[in-house]
């Protein structure tokens, strides 16, 4: 088990990943850093002054970035792109489908401020639905990491993924949920806690809420099994089929809409294999807004308050 | 250099054998896109028969040309020269869009070997082309990249968007062509959206831009050199083509983009086109 207390890295992730992409590149000449004009906001423009050559910006441009990446990994480079996740996904939508799914060209492609985290951008900016339309086409990968632990533990992954993957970034945050010396695999979910009376399965931001909700639900005597799912797609059957059988509920929580994201993963697998009531802790089907995380999550019903109220109701069944 | 009497003769021989090959496997199916691939026979006999620097026994080749047809539905056009070449077996043009083939109406880099670059959602290909050949310098390769796109294609923002970037990279590895055959699937481009002036717009954005006749095969090697001596920019070479050249049945005709083919016609325009290969 784990410490179910989140603290505070000392730096942002952006700036623990630039460090990353620096150690990276410098390993690999392969390793091309793409940005539509947001390089200064995701900490990569300190890439360009280190390897000029393998930094490219493409402007405000990211249907022509996710061709160019899809060019770039045709001819063997590893190819990385970013911007907001709006941008990192619908706004490329075609472009991700046709030059780089069904291409099946490995490209990474980094979208940043997932979410409610989009904060002060407000809805045009704040994206529910990105992971979800990412997961509905083949060939595409989708992972979040939670912290810069995870981050860094799932970035080789990430790196070397032979296919085309999407991740989702929280550039700006601070919160450390796991050591550093954990492991993360893609596509295998991590046990973070043991428990038998009922699942909370969780990824993101929403790991925070749920290491809370975990904490108050055990001071009730309930015996809590919470699952990080940072991998949307492909989705660990087993890990939800077995949690299902031995725990008898499940409450997804997830900084996304309810439709189409994690929660509704967890039903696909649940309904075919071995239904149990569940809940899912999310969006319910509307835009965002500007507000700071912690005023949407509260507005949203995405707390540790509401992740147990959840959970309780789900054990009164 | 400029091309010798004897190699203008075989090229021009080629872009006939390319249409022959075309006519024959669209008109064995019934249907397809016969109009766009007709016009790019020539554009791709220079390139395949002459200026590219490929391997057909090696189609996965790191330092070869890479050629996107952006344009993807001109497929069948580029499976023929494919096909010639050698890259896959012969039979295969008679799969064209049948179950379970590695001819697909549209290209596929995973399915047919010799095609590089997946295309049919149009605007992409030129995209991933630039990005191929910020590829090639990146990794310091000498290879060339070559782009072929559609007029109707041209209406696409992503184009403008990859033509903007490509000259602010001066990616002199780049050589693109419109196939400017005036036709779009609605009816006459400067009917349904205008691109002219479409030379200055290509200029504009700071490309070396050159006007040839798209059925002189002497004109596109030349208009390919003189691309090839550029040290800043990117090559874009219009194509002045007639949509479905060469088929009796389907030239100049606005309904000749994606049409039905009687067996008669098909056997007839492919009787006439090996009379004239062979008086070439």
């Amino acid at each position: 088990m784990i410490n179910l207390t989140p603290s505070m890295h000392e730096k942002e992730l952006r700036d623990i990943y630039g460090e990353l992409l620096f150690e990276y590149a410098k390993k690999d000449e392969r390793i091309v850093v793409l940005n539509a004009d947001l390089a200064r906001s995701d900490s990569t423009l300190k890439f360009k002054e280190l390897f000029p050559d393998r930094f490219i910006d493409v402007g405000v441009a990211e249907a022509n970035m996710m061709g160019i990446a899809a060019g770039l990994a045709n001819v063997g480079l590893i190819p990385i792109t970013h911007t907001f996740t709006p941008f990192a996904t619908r706004r490329a939508f075609d472009q991700i489908t046709i030059s780089i799914a069904y291409a099946d060209l490995p490209v990474k492609m980094m979208g940043t401020d997932p979410g409610v985290t989009a904060e002060l951008n407000g809805g045009t900016h704040m994206s529910f639905e990105d992971a979800g339309i990412m997961r509905n086409l083949p060939n595409v990968t989708v992972v979040e990491p939670a912290d810069a632990a995870q981050f860094k533990a799932m970035f080789e992954q990430i790196v070397y993924y032979p296919k085309p993957i999407y991740v989702r970034m929280y550039r700006r945050r601070k919160e450390k949920f796991f050591d550093d010396d954990m492991k993360f695999e893609i596509g295998k979910i991590a046990t973070l806690k043991d428990g038998s009376d009922i699942t909370i399965i969780c990824s993101g931001l929403m790991v925070g809420q749920a290491m809370i909700a975990t904490q108050m639900l055990e001071k009730d005597g309930i015996s809590v099994r919470l699952l990080n799912m940072h991998t949307l797609k492909p989705v660990d059957e087993e890990t939800i089929v077995k949690a299902a059988k031995e725990t008898g509920r499940i409450v997804v929580a997830e900084n996304h809409s309810i439709i189409n994201g994690w929660g509704s993963a967890v039903a696909e697998v649940l309904a075919e294999h071995y239904p149990v009531p569940m809940k899912r802790i999310g969006v319910k089907d509307h835009f965002g807004e500007v507000g700071l995380t912690d005023f949407l999550l509260k507005k949203y019903k995405m707390t540790a308050q509401d992740i147990y109220d959840a959970a309780m109701e789900l054990l009164k069944r | 250099m400029s091309l010798t009497a004897e190699e203008i003769r075989f090229l021009k021989k080629k872009a006939t054998h390319i249409r022959m090959i075309t006519i024959e496997m669209i008109g064995k199916l019934g249907v397809g896109h016969i109009g766009g691939s007709l016009s790019i026979a020539e554009a791709l006999s220079v390139l395949y028969y002459k200026v590219m620097r490929v391997d057909p026994k090696n189609p996965k080749w790191e330092d070869r040309d890479r050629f996107v047809l952006s344009k993807g539905h001109a497929g069948p056009a580029l499976y023929s020269v494919l096909a010639d070449l050698g890259y896959f077996p012969y039979e295969w043009i008679d799969t064209l869009n049948k179950p379970n083939t590695n001819l697909p109406s549209h290209c596929d880099r995973l399915k047919t070997p010799g095609v590089d670059m997946t295309a049919g959602s149009l605007g992409q290909g030129l995209s991933a082309a630039v990005g191929m050949a910020l590829g090639g310098k990146i990794m310091k390769k000498d290879f060339y990249v070559y782009a072929l796109i559609g007029d109707g294609e041209s209406q696409e923002g992503q184009i403008w968007e990859a033509a903007m970037f490509a000259a602010h990279n001066k990616l002199n590895n780049l050589i693109a062509f419109t196939d400017y055959n005036k036709m779009q699937i609605d009816g006459y481009i400067h009917e349904i959206n205008n691109l002219e002036p479409l030379a200055d717009k290509w200029r504009a954005f700071n490309w070396h831009v050159i006007e040839v006749d798209g059925h002189n095969v002497e004109e596109i090697y030349n208009a390919i050199m003189s691309g090839k001596e550029q040290k800043e920019k990117p090559t874009m070479i219009i194509l002045h083509t007639i949509k479905g050249r060469g088929a009796y049945f389907a030239e100049g005709k606005i309904t000749c983009h994606n049409m039905p083919i009687k067996e008669e016609e098909w056997k007839t325009a492919v009787e006439m086109l090996r009379k004239e290969r062979d008086e070439i």
